[in-house]
């Protein structure tokens, strides 16, 4: 019995004795000059459970009396994390050892948090939902506030770990009465007790402070106060991590819960969620105007695509969930090649986040110019970049879900969106001379920002085949 | 060949990315050569363009070189053309090498302006050959990205306010039309255009909010293509973009906006808004009507008062498209016909005088109208084009500019007296502001200072202008050219309008006749 459900857990259990044991080997032999032997690791264990998991994987397993789930879904999701979380840790690198940052413990940390969101998104019971959640949460925190001895860093640490405790808080407040009205901290047994009827104001109150909490982990409004600042303050690898995986993972444990503990209430929250969706798409648009910082910006562009990708979840169909599945792959995809460029704005060796350095920037490089400019537009939402098409299928989720009204919000929230990514290309094409950025770009952040933008035109031919998967994937979670 | 379109639509993209990779460096030769391949590009598309003229039947009414091949989510990659977007089609070939031959002597960022103008072409072409709602959906929007690099790159001093204006403007109207596509997917079950063609959405009223809506679905779902297409015409109040963007744009980028770009607006209402939505279109067309008569006067008198010369020519030309929108929704032979014809004829006479108002602002570096005067000593052939396409601008008889605001004019005539009495005097006003425009520029003695050294047009720049009078008399003297390959598609628009609307049960409200 023990074994079989072992045998389910196995890749997050590779990972967490993985991460054991490089602890210990940091610890006991060479510490910090190990790091980048550690790094390439994680990254190449990343890789290779994701394709595991991407190739093995088959059906519906449930492990520990359903506690734990591995199905289409999660494995989708997995495999995005896996690929996410090792595509940053190989962007960093460059960056934390010119910046005296690289520690053998941040890999180790990155792929602690890996095994939380791997967790997070196999949820079946509200316990593993909270431990998936915390294991996550923690190693974040840590990790936002590596720069330990950066004012802003420490301050992105604790500001992140207050607000993300308050919000744990709630999450658990919800999950408890939850579980005082349905009797059982089952996803399955919940499912059962909120299909059998009226859903009961204890369970609706719950579900409400569940998805509060969730949505603090998403950064959606009016839950996204910790994200810029958090953005801005920790080092830009950090930042990059953020806007990533983690993001995945909530968003893919948003969608357990609500899809598998009250996919019978669809009604119920279906519109909590809309409101999310277009709270966050308005604050991320209209926020981000002002914005001069590249961090700043980005983590308001990242509030504005949880929305778009809120409104897939919103739609409450197997459809929307497939959208929202779609849209999270294109979004992360977007941001490693934007972090890959953002990765190398530097000055006579100093990192430069103000966009007003980006002036001609074209005249210069072109050749990144033109990729950033791709990913721009992507991230607007202007065909034919991929960006558009995750925009299209969230849309689509909405409209057929007789939600005409917010997919009408979504795309003009979008309009007023595309405004900021149009100033970044401005800057770089239509800017004045100056001087402004002389760093170098390693090979690596070359390939990542290239490779992204290549994906981002080449994906209109067919998505690289992604909506089948995305299909299967979001059918096994709604049934 | 069964591809050809796709191989039309996709020669020039080939070429910009031959030109993206494998061309290196910024000096002379590069730009020389880059300059080549863009012209050698665009005129192969142009010479191919010209089998389909010739493999094309006009009789058929229904669309011919289909081409279909499944894409993502259930969608198509389907091109084909009928009688409608086949004159689009040629006009955008016809146009392009003469574009690229008019900004020969640029000299900043050579390779990527020609890449611009190739991107640019591909999606024009692809716009007009889309089969597909959300293909066509694809070119239309991701023509905004070359256009916003265009005038934001080598625009003039304004150039950032323009462009992003153009931009945003442009875009909040298609996102719009982007849902309500998106809703006739739902509906219908296909994206597929000449399938939704023959689809008939629900016209049944309906209230929201208290306020009854005519046409139901029909109506709400042609206000949402309105919003995309009345932007791009573009149709006054909504179109303050243009100036701006016109008057900012470089010379060539200007050609493309008037003489293909806007040309989308229109094409998309008799696409779209008029054959699937007739009880919407039928239900609002009487304020379109007003609409246009209002641009038409009004912007004319607008442009009396410019001092811009682009500024001027672009007012000009949201004062042409009301003739083309008032056409449209005459819906019917002759209005239609006459609208189409209007903006083939536009796109001629249009690209002209803004490639004059090049000619001279290439000389001098200024488009103030004040500036000149007496031109007409220095170069008297720059005079004579000039007067052609001002006198063509005006309508007069003998050019392609008559026959399309006669024909609007008679289609308005026999559906709304007042609008076509109205839009009528648009003609005398469109005399005033161009033969006034051509007075203070040409006419009279030299006397500033700084133009007694101007030279006349130089032979490449008369070559330029040459097919464009040739095509101006050609359709002016000859109509049928175009009336001919319209005629029957345009016939079978408006009969199965006609029979829409019977079939809906709704009265013609603007049986003003």
């Amino acid at each position: 019995m023990i074994q079989a459900d072992l045998n389910i857990v196995l890749p997050e259990v590779i990972l967490a004795v993985f991460a054991m044991v490089a602890l210990m080997g940091g610890v006991y032999t060479t510490k910090d000059k190990a790091a980048p032997l550690v790094l390439w690791a994680t990254s190449l264990v990343f890789v290779l459970l994701a394709a595991w998991i991407g190739f093995n994987g088959e059906g519906a397993n449930a492990a520990f009396g359903g506690a734990f789930m591995d199905d289409g879904f999660s494995r989708f999701a997995k495999v995005t994390i896996l690929l996410s979380a090792a595509a940053i840790l190989l962007l960093s690198q460059d960056f934390m050892t010119r910046h005296g940052l690289f520690r053998f413990e941040y890999p180790i940390l990155v792929a602690l948090s890996v095994v939380g969101m791997m967790m997070m998104v196999s949820a079946g019971d509200l316990m593993a939902l909270y431990m998936g959640l915390e294991l996550q949460s923690l190693a974040l925190y840590v990790v936002a506030s590596l720069r330990r001895d950066s004012a802003k860093s420490t301050e992105a640490g604790l500001k992140y770990f207050v607000l993300g405790a308050l919000s744990s808080g709630m999450l658990l407040y919800g999950a408890s009465l939850v579980y005082g009205y349905a009797g059982t901290t089952l996803f399955a047994g919940i499912y059962s007790t909120v299909h059998a009827g009226d859903i009961s104001l204890g369970l609706l109150f719950g579900l409400v402070f569940v998805v509060a909490g969730l949505a603090f982990k998403v950064s959606a409004a009016p839950f996204h106060m910790w994200t810029p600042d958090v953005y801005e303050g920790s080092p830009t690898p950090i930042t990059a991590f953020f806007a990533t995986a983690p993001k995945v993972a909530a968003m893919g444990l948003f969608a357990r819960v609500v899809h598998d503990a009250f996919g019978g209430a669809v009604a119920d929250w279906s519109q909590i969620v809309a409101f999310l969706s277009i709270v966050s798409i308005f604050l991320g648009a209209i926020a981000a105007i002002g914005q001069r910082d590249i961090k700043r910006l980005m983590a308001y562009s990242s509030i504005a695509h949880m929305g778009f990708a809120l409104m897939g979840l919103a739609a409450g169909t197997a459809e929307g969930v497939q959208a929202m599945l779609i849209y999270m792959a294109i979004y992360v995809t977007m941001n490693i090649g934007t972090f890959a460029f953002i990765l190398s704005m530097e000055k006579d060796g100093e990192p430069v986040t103000d966009i007003d350095a980006l002036q001609n920037y074209s005249k210069k490089e072109p050749m990144r110019a033109l990729a950033m400019l791709v990913l721009m537009f992507s991230l607007a939402g202007i065909p034919p970049m991929v960006g558009f098409f995750g925009k299209f299928y969230v849309l689509k989720a909405a409209v057929d879900a007789d939600m005409a009204w917010l997919a009408i919000a979504g795309v003009v929230g979008s309009v007023i969106g595309a405004f900021y990514y149009l100033r970044v290309i401005y800057y770089m094409y239509f800017g004045e001379e100056r001087d402004a950025l002389n760093g170098s770009m390693p090979m690596v952040n070359w390939m990542f920002l290239v490779g992204a933008a290549a994906v981002m035109l080449l994906g209109v031919i067919n998505l690289f085949g992604i909506e089948g998967l995305a299909l299967t994937a979001a059918g096994a979670l709604v049934n | 060949m069964d591809n050809l379109l796709s191989v039309i639509t996709f020669m020039p993209l080939v070429a910009a990315v031959i030109l993206a990779v494998f061309l290196r460096g910024d000096d002379e030769a590069s730009q020389r050569s880059a300059k080549w391949l863009a012209l050698l590009a665009t005129s192969l598309t142009f010479l191919l363009s010209i089998f389909v003229y010739t493999g094309f039947d006009p009789a058929n009414t229904g669309f011919q070189f289909v081409e279909e091949r499944d894409w993502l989510l259930g969608l198509k990659y389907k091109m084909g053309v009928d009688g409608i977007s086949v004159t689009f089609m040629l006009l955008t070939t016809f146009l392009m090498p003469l574009v690229i031959a008019s900004c020969w002597d640029v000299k900043t960022r050579v390779k990527d302006y020609m890449i611009a103008f190739l991107l640019l072409e591909t999606l024009m072409l692809g716009v007009f050959c889309a089969l597909d709602l959300i293909l066509f959906y694809l070119f239309f929007e991701a023509g905004l990205i070359p256009m916003f690099l265009i005038i934001g790159i080598w625009g003039g001093v304004n150039r950032i306010y323009a462009s992003f204006k153009f931009f945003l403007y442009t875009l909040l109207g298609s996102v719009l039309m982007l849902v309500a596509m998106i809703a006739m997917y739902m509906d219908a079950g296909t994206t597929d255009i000449p399938t939704l063609l023959s689809h008939t959405f629900a016209s049944e009223s309906f209230s929201v909010a208290g306020v009854t809506v005519v046409g139901g679905l029909q109506t709400l779902m042609f206000l949402a293509f309105f919003a995309s297409f009345a932007v791009k015409m573009p149709m006054w109040p909504v179109h303050t973009w243009l100036p701006d963007a016109h008057v900012q744009a470089p010379t060539a980028g200007s050609v493309v906006l008037a003489a293909i770009l806007l040309k989308m607006g229109g094409y998309g209402f008799l696409r779209f808004s008029l054959p699937m939505f007739p009880v919407g279109t039928e239900v609002l067309a009487n304020y379109v009507l007003w609409l246009s008569a209002i641009a038409i006067i009004y912007t004319s008198l607008v442009a009396l008062v410019q001092s811009d010369m682009k500024k001027l020519i672009a007012y000009s030309s949201v004062a042409h498209m009301g003739y083309v929108t008032m056409g449209i929704f005459a819906a019917n032979q002759q209005g239609v016909d006459g609208a189409i014809f209007q903006m083939i004829s536009h796109g001629f006479i249009s690209g002209a005088l803004f490639l004059c108002v090049g000619v001279i602002y290439d000389r001098m570096h200024t488009r103030e109208i004040d500036a000149y005067g007496g031109l007409v000593n220095r170069m008297p052939a720059y005079a004579l084009i000039f007067m052609f396409f001002t006198m063509a601008n005006v309508g007069l008889p003998g050019t392609s500019g008559f026959v399309g605001e006669f024909l609007t004019l008679m289609g308005v005539f026999q559906v709304n007296t007042w609008v076509a009495m109205f839009a009528t005097t648009g003609v005398i006003l469109s005399a005033a502001y161009g033969l006034w425009l051509y007075r203070r520029v040409v006419m009279g003695d030299l006397i500033k200072e700084s133009l007694r050294s101007i030279t006349d047009m130089t032979s490449r720049e008369k070559a330029i202008f040459a097919p464009l009078i040739f095509m101006t008399i050609l359709l002016g003297v000859y109509p049928a050219l175009v009336l001919d390959l319209i005629g029957p598609s345009v016939e079978a628009l408006v009969s199965n309008y006609d029979t829409a609307l019977l079939d809906s049960g709704v009265t013609t409200a603007v049986a003003g006749h």
